[in-house]
This record gives structure tokens, C-alpha cells and sequence, in this order.
């Protein structure tokens, strides 16, 4: 065994002899590293799940009337769509994932504060992926009541709700979990010498995820667990013909999700922040405004649910509120763009497929949140609600939004995952062809929108045909945009160049361990002494 | 850290993180019940006279039994918080097993508490019930969703108090690292400070 240790200095996590063999060495693994991995590769299955069904919906909707499928396949379709890429996918995503691989090394920690928990979080996500997907194979059919779940038709429904709520519920237990193991983490493993304010701005927006994960997800479970109340037993609570109120579900429900999106959008902003200046070689502008507009996105980000309900007959005073919370909250966003514009400002750019990734993050945000704002304001919201301008919106932040940041840090951070480099004309190709598809796929629906086009139905009418075939087409270019990057990264993690430390003269601590990590990140903790990005 | 060249993690240990963890577990407990109190809140403004009469069928002197219980089983597990630091093992484990016993009689009061609400037919979904007024319907709703959600987080620290007690007497838990103890300790009072609010918002607001 002391041969093995001596030995054990700069042998890759991946070859680490453990108690177990083959895949449970990896499902029984307390190492964050792995346990990032596991949560990568259910992601990305439940992703391409989830792109599946999309691409099946544009499909049905390039022509008016029934194309490929009946009413009540799209009406499954949409749910299972939005409950896969929000419960399984975009809210774990970045956090679990990245975070889990990265956040340790990044604050100079061996792992994370408590990695039998960590674990635990990454089986219950199993545990609730498949109850959640449970219901796609029983009697009833899977429930046809939009991810949302509103009250009271989720009760009246006869198809499978029942293990779709349950899932969530466990979903989002995985979720807290994983929440209070980062910010414990942050507490408690920062390297000596790292400061608040010497923190790198990824740890930095997870710290700010996990408060949302640990305050906001505890609302929607029990909302739920009310659900699954009603639908056991009748308890009333959402149900107008006993006494109960069906807007106090949306209000429940809205809560947790609107902070949900934050959830969401936050560490996927603390990975642009780590790639822009890296790629600019230059120390990134207004640190700590960025730090400052994380932490104020999470707090007013608690406080503009009553935005989705405008058109639900809430009260004026509720309306104006709320609308006026909405457009607070989107000032550190833009806080933030200004920073990372600013940061590229007079910088010496190297041009690398994560570098495009990032600068059409902030390009698609943009557009994203401009977008939002003619939601959050009462009188076009009027207009706009549950139209396909809202889908455009959403997917927008969300696809755009955490989806690129997504595929930004996976091409920044490949290297050190894999030990390897990938092909990078290739990579570029994967995202031209995935920025032009996003863009056709999605831009069109603004339009659709605000022509009219109502939100989730399987059909519509011959004026709106144009733009749905455009729509259409962009989602095949998007499609074999995706199907390039996933063989370009799959392909390199097997042949690719072996990757050195720092292959893109990143300052952070990551790049001073080894290309895959070794099984304890550092042989010797560091001493931090300097700021997070120490350019010029 | 003097543990960079083996391979286990576990040996990494540090217990104001273990209270930390603990303590923002707390949080998301309260706030799980943080949404029903506001479901009650509504409901209690919007049938003020259904809850009041409602309210007045629960069994106070019960309730009361229940919470002076529940009180007694916090200052039990406090006390054997401080026992195991004064490394009397065979008081921690009496002080425990005090509380455990706490745990059950307030179980058996709440069955029968329970059983004697649906004999009257108040269990929510069936057709007694259904036909009451709205306010009755969305009380005992409430009441049975909420004091069964209470009930479930007994039953969960039980089972931990019950591996505490296991583990203080394989002396794998002692005075030299009581955190599990400590974390046990801080989730029962959260069961017992729940209760402190459920108990007069059900039975004695009436």
C-alpha cells in the first residue's frame, strides 16, 4: 500500500485504485470529481432526451393541423419536455456537474465538505429521475399538464401526475442537499489565504445558487407534497369546489420557480465570468460588482414571482409591485454584461471555440433579457402572456442563457476534465452551426408572439405558418450543430492530444493541478496571496 | 490536514461544518412548513368562523399532554448533549432513551387523537367530510396534512435518536466527537418548535 502511495502523486482520479471495480468504482464514489462525472453523464442522457422531444414538437408544428402526432401526444410531449430539461437537467446542470468537479479545486479544497452526502445527492437524483420518468410507462399515459403543474387540472387529470410530482419532490431534496454541501464547502475549505474576496466569481455564484437552492426548492416540495395531497385524499387545498384556492398553488408554485431561474442562471454566469477573462488575458473588470450583483439577483430574484400571474386578477397593488421588483432585478444582469463587455475592452483576445461560446452567451442574454422586460411590464404583458413570445423569452435564457454557458465551460474545462485537447476547428464549426440554429429556431417565435401564436397547442392557424417552418429548420441546423460537438468532445476524450496544465493561461487554482486532477486535487494546499485574476 | 497521501476522504473531519450543514437544513425544514403555515393563513382568513368552530372538536387537554412532552423529550436530549461531554455514557444513553420514549407516547396519543377524528368521519376524501362546509373540509385538511407532516418528522428522529443510542453505546459516538449527538439534538427541537406553533394554531385559537 505505501508503494501505492508514493506512486499516487500524479496518477489521474480516473486510474486511482478504489475498494470497488469497474462502474461501481464510479456509483459508489465519495470523489467530487466522479461524482461531477455521473452527474455529467445522466445530464446529458436526459438531455438528449429532452432535445428529442423538442425537435419531435417543431416537427408537429412546421404545418398547421395534425402532422405527426395527435393533441394529447403533444400536450405529454411539452410536459415531459419541460420537466425533464428544468428538473433533470438545467437546474442540476451547471451546479452539479461543474460545480461538484470544480468548485473544490477552484477554493484549494481536497473535496467537498461532506462527500457521503454529495453521493447521496447524486442518487437521489436518480432516484428521482426515475420515478419522475416512471410515469411514461404506466397505465395512464404521462401527464399532459405542462411542467407547471397547475392546480386544479393536475388533479383532475386521469394521466400519471402522481409519480411526476413525486420525482420532482425528490429532485429537489437532491437539490438542497447539494446546495448546503457547497456553501458549507465555501465556508469552511477555501485555502488559507482566500479571502471572501479573493474567491474565483464561479464558486462565488454557487455560493449565491445554494442559498436560493436551500431557501426557495423547500416551497415547491411542499407544494408538491400538497398536490400529491390532493390527489390522495382531497385534502382541498387548490381545489375551488372544496373551499380551496387554485391562484394560491401558482402562488406556491411560482415562489420556488421563479427563483428557480436563477438558480439556473447563476453559476451559468460565474462560468462566463471565469472564461471571458482568461480568453481576454486580462483581469476582469469590476470583480467586485459582479460578486455585489450575484448576491442581489439571488435576494430580489426571491422577490418577482407574482410576475408570471399578471393576467391571474391579483391586485393593483400586487401588480405594480411586482412589476417594479421585475425590472430591478434585471439591473445587476445588466451590471453584469457591462462588466464582461468592459473586461474585453482593450484586451489581447485569444480566439478559442469557448471564448465564442461566451461572447454569444452575452449576446443571446441580451437578447433574453431585453426580452423579459416587455414581460415584466404590465400592459404588453397583457398582450404577451402565454404566447410564443414567452417561450421565446424563456429559451432564450435558459437554452441560450445557461445552454451556452453550458457548452462554453465544457470546451473551457475539457481539458482538465479529460486530460485532453479537443479538435478545436471542429469545436468552432459545432458552434456556428449551433449559434445559427439557436437563432432560427427561437427568433422567429418572438414574432409568432406578438402576432398572436398562443403557447402549447398542436396547432394553429395558416397566417403563422411562415415563421413555424423557419422555426422548424432552425431546430435541424441546431441539431447537427449538437451532434458535431458531442462527436468532437467524445471522440478527443478518447484520441485526443494530451492536455498540459494550462492550456489557456487561466489564473485560477485549477489550472496549477494536473491534466485530469489526481485523486486529492493538491499535493500540498496552496497559499492564496493573489486576487482570482491576476493579469495586468 | 495531514492525510494528503491516503486515499480515503472520511478521515477529513470538521464539526462546526457538520453544525453548519445541519443548521441550514434547519432553514429548508422551516420552510417546507413555511408554505403550509401560509396555506393556513389564507384559509383561516378567508373561513374565520369554520376554523373557529373546527378548532373547538380538538381535544386541548391532548394537545396540551403532547406538547408538554415533546417539551420534556428537548431538555432530555439537551441534557444528554451535556452528559456525553461528561463522559457519563450510561446517563447519555438513559437521557436518550427518556426522550425516545417521549417520542412514542406522544405517537400513541396522536393515534388515538387521529382514529377518534376519523371515526367522526373527518379524514379527508371521504364522503362525510365532503359534504361539511368548506371551511371544515379545508381545516381537517389542513389539520391531518400538517400534524401528519409533524408526525413523519417524528418518526425520522426517532430513528436517528435510535442510531445515536446505538452508536454512544458501541462507543463509536463520545465525548471526543458528539456533533452526531449535538445535529440529532438541533432536528428534534426543530420537531418540537413546529409543534409549539401547530398546537395552539389548531387547537387552542378556537
Amino acid at each position: 500500500m505505501t508503494q501505492n502511495e508514493s506512486n499516487q502523486t500524479h496518477v489521474s482520479f480516473r486510474d486511482v485504485e478504489t475498494r470497488f471495480k469497474g462502474l461501481f468504482a464510479w456509483v459508489f464514489s465519495t470523489d467530487h470529481k466522479r461524482i461531477g462525472l455521473l452527474y455529467l453523464y445522466s445530464i446529458v442522457t436526459f438531455f438528449l432526451t429532452g432535445v428529442a422531444l423538442g425537435i419531435a414538437m417543431k416537427l408537429e408544428l412546421m404545418a398547421p393541423g395534425r402532422d405527426v402526432m395527435d393533441p394529447e401526444t403533444y400536450n405529454a410531449i411539452f410536459t415531459l419536455h419541460g420537466v425533464i430539461m428544468i428538473f433533470l437537467v438545467v437546474v442540476p446542470g451547471l451546479p452539479a456537474i461543474f460545480g461538484n468537479f470544480f468548485l473544490p479545486i477552484m477554493i484549494g479544497a481536497k473535496d467537498v465538505a461532506f462527500p457521503k452526502l454529495n453521493l447521496m445527492s447524486w442518487w437521489l437524483y436518480v432516484l428521482g429521475a426515475l420515478v419522475a420518468l416512471s410515469s411514461l410507462f404506466m397505465a395512464d399515459g404521462p401527464p399532459d399538464t405542462g411542467w407547471t403543474f397547475y392546480a386544479p387540472y393536475s388533479f383532475k387529470t386521469n394521466t400519471n401526475v402522481l409519480p411526476a410530482v413525486i420525482g420532482a419532490f425528490i429532485l429537489g431534496f437532491s437539490s438542497i442537499l447539494t446546495g448546503i454541501n457547497f456553501i458549507v464547502t465555501i465556508h469552511r475549505l477555501r485555502a488559507p489565504g482566500m479571502g471572501w474576496f479573493k474567491m474565483p466569481l464561479f464558486p462565488w455564484t454557487l455560493y449565491g445558487t445554494g442559498w436560493i437552492q436551500i431557501l426557495a426548492t423547500p416551497i415547491v416540495g411542499i407544494t408538491l407534497l400538497m398536490i400529491v395531497g390532493e390527489r390522495l385524499f382531497s385534502i382541498g387545498f387548490f381545489d375551488p369546489a372544496l373551499g380551496g384556492d387554485p391562484i394560491l398553488y401558482q402562488h406556491l408554485f411560482w415562489i420556488y420557480s421563479h427563483p428557480a431561474v436563477y438558480i439556473m442562471i447563476l453559476p451559468a454566469m460565474g462560468a462566463i465570468s471565469e472564461i471571458i477573462p482568461t480568453f481576454a488575458n486580462k483581469t476582469i473588470f469590476g470583480y467586485k460588482a459582479i460578486v455585489i450583483s450575484t448576491l442581489a439577483i439571488a435576494f430580489v430574484g426571491y422577490f418577482v414571482w407574482g410576475h408570471h400571474m399578471f393576467t391571474s386578477g391579483m391586485s393593483g397593488t400586487a401588480l405594480y409591485t411586482f412589476s417594479l421588483l421585475t425590472f430591478l432585478v434585471a439591473i445587476p444582469s445588466a451590471i453584469k454584461v457591462f462588466n464582461w463587455v468592459s473586461t474585453l475592452h482593450k484586451a489581447s483576445i485569444q480566439l478559442e471555440a469557448p471564448f465564442f461560446w461566451a461572447v454569444s452567451f452575452v449576446f443571446v442574454f441580451m437578447i433574453g433579457g431585453l426580452s423579459g422586460l416587455a414581460l415584466g411590464a404590465l400592459a404588453t404583458n397583457v398582450h404577451l402572456h402565454d404566447t410564443a413570445f414567452v417561450v421565446a423569452h424563456f429559451h432564450y435564457i435558459v437554452f441560450g442563457g445557461v445552454g451556452f454557458a453550458f457548452l462554453g465551460a465544457i470546451h473551457y474545462w475539457f481539458p482538465k476534465m479529460w486530460g485532453r485537447m479537443y479538435n478545436k476547428k471542429r469545436a468552432i464549426t459545432g458552434w456556428v452551426l449551433f449559434f445559427i440554429g439557436f437563432n432560427t429556431l427561437y427568433l422567429p417565435m418572438f414574432f409568432l408572439g406578438i402576432s398572436g401564436m398562443p403557447r402549447r397547442y398542436y396547432d394553429y392557424v395558416e397566417r403563422f405558418h411562415g415563421p413555424n417552418i423557419v422555426s422548424t429548420i432552425g431546430s435541424w441546423v441546431l441539431l447537427i450543430g449538437l451532434v458535431v460537438i458531442i462527436y468532437n468532445l467524445v471522440r478527443s476524450a478518447k484520441k485526443g492530444e494530451p492536455a498540459v496544465k494550462n492550456p489557456w493561461g487561466g489564473k485560477t487554482l485549477e489550472w496549477t493541478v494536473d491534466s485530469p486532477p489526481t485523486l486529492e486535487n493538491f499535493e500540498d494546499i496552496p497559499e492564496v496571496t493573489k486576487g482570482p485574476y491576476d493579469y495586468r | 490536514m495531514d492525510t494528503s497521501t491516503t486515499i480515503t476522504h472520511d478521515e477529513h473531519r470538521d464539526d462546526e461544518a457538520s453544525k453548519l450543514g445541519m443548521w441550514l437544513f434547519i432553514f429548508t425544514e422551516l420552510l417546507l412548513f413555511a408554505g403550509l403555515f401560509i396555506v393556513y393563513g389564507v384559509y383561516r382568513y378567508e373561513n374565520q368562523e369554520a376554523f373557529h368552530s373546527a378548532g373547538k372538536e380538538l381535544s386541548v387537554p391532548i394537545g396540551t399532554i403532547n406538547t408538554v412532552i415533546l417539551l420534556i423529550s428537548s431538555a432530555t436530549i439537551a441534557m444528554a448533549s451535556s452528559a456525553i461531554r461528561f463522559k457519563n455514557k450510561k446517563l447519555t444513553i438513559r437521557l436518550l432513551v427518556v426522550t425516545l420514549l417521549m417520542a412514542l407516547i406522544f405517537m400513541v396519543n396522536k393515534y388515538f387523537e387521529w382514529t377518534g377524528k376519523i371515526e367522526h368521519g373527518y379524514l379527508p376524501g371521504t364522503d362525510t367530510l365532503m359534504n361539511m362546509e368548506q371551511g371544515k373540509v379545508l381545516f381537517y385538511g389542513l389539520y391531518f396534512f400538517m400534524t401528519g407532516l409533524h408526525a413523519l418528522h417524528i418518526i425520522v428522529g426517532v430513528i436517528l435518536i435510535t442510531i445515536v443510542v446505538i452508536r454512544v453505546n458501541k462507543n463509536t459516538l463520545s465525548d471526543e466527537n458528539p456533533v452526531l449527538l449535538d445535529n440529532a439534538g438541533l432536528y428534534w427541537h426543530l420537531v418540537d418548535l413546529i409543534w409549539i406553533f401547530l398546537f395552539p394554531l389548531f387547537y387552542l385559537i378556537a
